[in-house]
């Protein structure tokens, strides 16, 4: 099947008061239509930079180079109508934070139905009833009532479900949801991505799930994609992920994860500061912290490179692979 | 939101009156007594003093004089002139209608030049925003006695273009004074406007309305704009308060027959039931356009309307 969503060698750079910046480093992924991918990885890794450059919502005066394919189509080329209509019918965004992403001074109502009637012409009226139906598909009650009010009224998690009706509304076959859950109350965070997983799979919508956590990764997505310092490291099934994975960064990030036996024991799985890309030397970005790492790491940056029915970015993870098989043996 | 506006209405009202208590009473307690303007440089017998002391009611305690005063304002009679003899209301009236269309004047060329060049610079980053800084920041050091001198000696001096004093014919003599009023706020709501909206072009759900594909004007008006008018409004609020003061200067310089001139001769000739209109007449100018614009503001924003209940 034709990729809905494909990136290849995205490499996004800014400008600062020391030159140039990179901030993402030939990023190459590819999303089937209806699936659901994780994008995984410290802070500062680039997750959501990947998806500003997918919807091209970069930051001033950045330059990208690379291409992003969406059905076929090359989005970094699209004139501004095409843009236009890209990001208001196929891809829809869903932010960390609702209480800043949505606009505070207006009513839900109108933050629901403002793209259908400027973009597609769809009377108030119907905008309104539209809004309201997927209010509670979403799980919202009394949703006339809460199209009235305004988003300081209702709570975090109320909120990140507008925001998520606000995208279905949009009927996109790509959302982007961008640590969706990250800001709510942990006893939401549950709810918010039972909608979400719910919803997408109900409609057939393809998913690019950007999250700190490793573990909700798993459980929402089908495929995972493990991010340092501006590059893709690894990507894999999630059922390959959490049993086989290669790469070391993906390793530590396993090990970290607080798990009830052995919390304290495993925090400190990976050590040392994460970097972004532009820190990174001419090596393999991730050396620095690697428990593997050799001389020859700090030289050559690895290709990212089929393996074990995955892609992995390390020079030595054949090696690795079979000392781990021998020790767990 | 009619809560805040009953809310609002009662702050106007004592802020009214209290300020009418503080006119009222300096004005009284200063050195030199009132009548001494009657007599000029002559030195009135004990009798004739007396009796001009109750004539003008002055012999009687302050509170009672401030109570007639102010029953006789509420009643439309603001007292009469101790130097011409005319009904202070007739002095006011006239000069009223010259200074509220040269601040409407001068508000009109603040609001649109201020309010478009601080826009223009937040929107077009680079050499046009430099552009704009540098006007500004040049415009708001120039107070309006020094752009009144300037204005004078070039538009109507060397080049004769416009009336130097007076009002002229329509509209001219309003021009320059208009201009040496709104230089200096022009420059300021210019800053205010351009960090205003540059703030909220940065701002996440901006960011949210362009990924929803909406048209950038669109989003420049529904979004950016409006919810960069909180502070604007409250700029233009001051600024159009301060320009009554300024009139104060500028009606003089122009020699335009406003409140603004009508304030400084009086004070100067000590008049001062015409002192105590005109004093009152800005103070009110003053407290309705904060209060206007802190009303536009919750129109603006929704969490500001709930001020009035918490206050
Ligand atoms: N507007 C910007 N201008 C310049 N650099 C930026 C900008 N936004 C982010 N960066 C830098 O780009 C890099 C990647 O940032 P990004 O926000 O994509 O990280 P992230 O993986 O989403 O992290 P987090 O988990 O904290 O959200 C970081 O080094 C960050 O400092
Ligand atoms: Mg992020």
């Amino acid at each position: 099947m034709n990729p809905l969503l494909d990136l290849s060698g995205v490499t996004v750079t800014v400008p600062s008061a020391e030159g140039p910046r990179r901030l993402l480093d030939g990023i190459d992924l590819s999303l089937a239509p209806g699936e659901a991918l994780g994008l995984v990885g410290e802070s500062g890794s680039g997750k959501s930079m990947t998806m500003r450059a997918v919807t091209r919502l970069l930051p001033r005066g950045a330059a990208v180079s690379g291409a992003v394919r969406y059905d076929g189509a090359e989005v970094l080329a699209m004139d501004a109508g095409a843009l236009r209509r890209y990001r208001d019918h196929e891809v829809g965004l869903v932010f960390q934070d609702p209480r800043a992403h949505i606009n505070p001074t207006r009513r839900i109502g109108a933050f629901l139905v403002e793209a259908l009637v400027r973009n597609r012409g769809v009377g108030k009226r119907e905008a309104l009833a539209r809004a309201a139906a997927v209010l509670a598909e979403v799980g919202i009650d009394d949703p006339q009532r809460r199209l009235r009010q305004y988003p300081h009224e209702v709570s975090g998690g109320m909120l990140q479900r507008v925001m998520i009706a606000s995208v279905l509304l949009a009927e996109p076959r790509l959302i982007l949801a961008d640590e969706p859950t990250t800001a709510l109350d942990v006893t939401i965070q549950r709810e918010v991505v039972t909608i979400l997983d719910r919803l997408r799979r109900e409609r057939g919508m393809g998913m690019v799930f950007i999250t700190h956590d490793l573990d909700l990764a798993l459980a929402v997505c089908g495929r995972v994609a493990v991010m340092y310092a501006g590059r893709i490291v690894e990507v894999r099934t999630a059922a390959g992920l959490h049993e086989r994975a290669a790469h070391p960064y993906t390793l530590g990030l396993l090990g970290s994860r607080p798990s009830i036996d052995a919390r304290s024991a495993r925090l400190e799985a990976v050590p040392g500061r994460p970097i972004a890309a532009y820190e990174a030397g001419a090596g393999c970005a991730f050396a620095p912290r690697c428990l593997f790492a050799m001389e020859a790491c700090d030289r050559t940056a690895p290709p990212l490179r089929a393996f074990d029915d995955g892609l992995v970015r390390c020079s030595r993870v054949e090696e690795i692979h079979a000392a781990r098989t021998e020790a767990t043996a | 939101m009619a809560r805040l506006l009953l809310h609002r209405l009662g702050g106007l009202v004592t802020t009214l009156l209290l300020s009418s208590v503080v006119i009222f009473g300096s004005l009284y307690l200063a050195p030199g007594s009132p009548e001494n303007v009657l007599f000029g440089n002559r030195t009135p017998s004990a009798a004739a003093r007396a009796a001009v002391r109750h004539r003008l009611h002055l012999d009687q305690p302050l509170p009672v004089r401030y109570w007639d005063w102010l029953t006789g304002v509420l009643h439309g009679d603001l007292g009469t002139s101790m130097v011409t003899g005319q009904p202070v209301a007739d002095r006011v009236g006239s000069g009223l209608g010259t200074t509220a269309l040269l601040v409407l004047f001068a508000s009109l060329l603040v609001v649109v030049l201020g309010l478009g060049l601080g826009l223009l610079g937040a929107v077009r980053p680079g050499r046009l925003d430099g552009a704009v800084s540098a006007v500004s920041a040049v415009s708001v050091s120039v107070p309006p006695f020094v752009a009144a001198t300037v204005l004078i000696s070039v538009f109507a001096v060397r080049l004769g273009w416009l009336p130097a004093s007076g009002r002229g014919n329509g509209l001219d003599g309003l021009v320059l004074p208009a201009v040496a009023l709104a230089l200096l706020s022009c420059g300021f709501l210019a800053q205010v406007t351009r960090n205003a909206v540059g703030e909220q072009l940065g701002r996440e759900h901006v960011q949210t309305a362009l990924a929803r594909g909406l048209p950038r004007a669109a989003v420049l008006r529904s979004h950016v704009l409006r919810n960069a008018l909180p502070p604007i409004v409250t700029a233009i609020g001051l600024l159009v308060a301060g320009m009554f003061a300024s009139t104060l200067v500028v009606e003089s310089a122009f020699a335009l027959p406003g409140i603004g001139q009508l304030t400084i001769q009086s004070v100067a000739q000590k008049d001062f039931p015409v002192v105590q209109a005109v004093a009152l007449l800005l103070v009110a100018a003053f407290v309705i356009c904060n209060a206007l614009s802190d009303l536009v503001q919750a129109l603006i924003d929704p969490r500001l309307r709930t001020a009035g209940r918490t206050a």
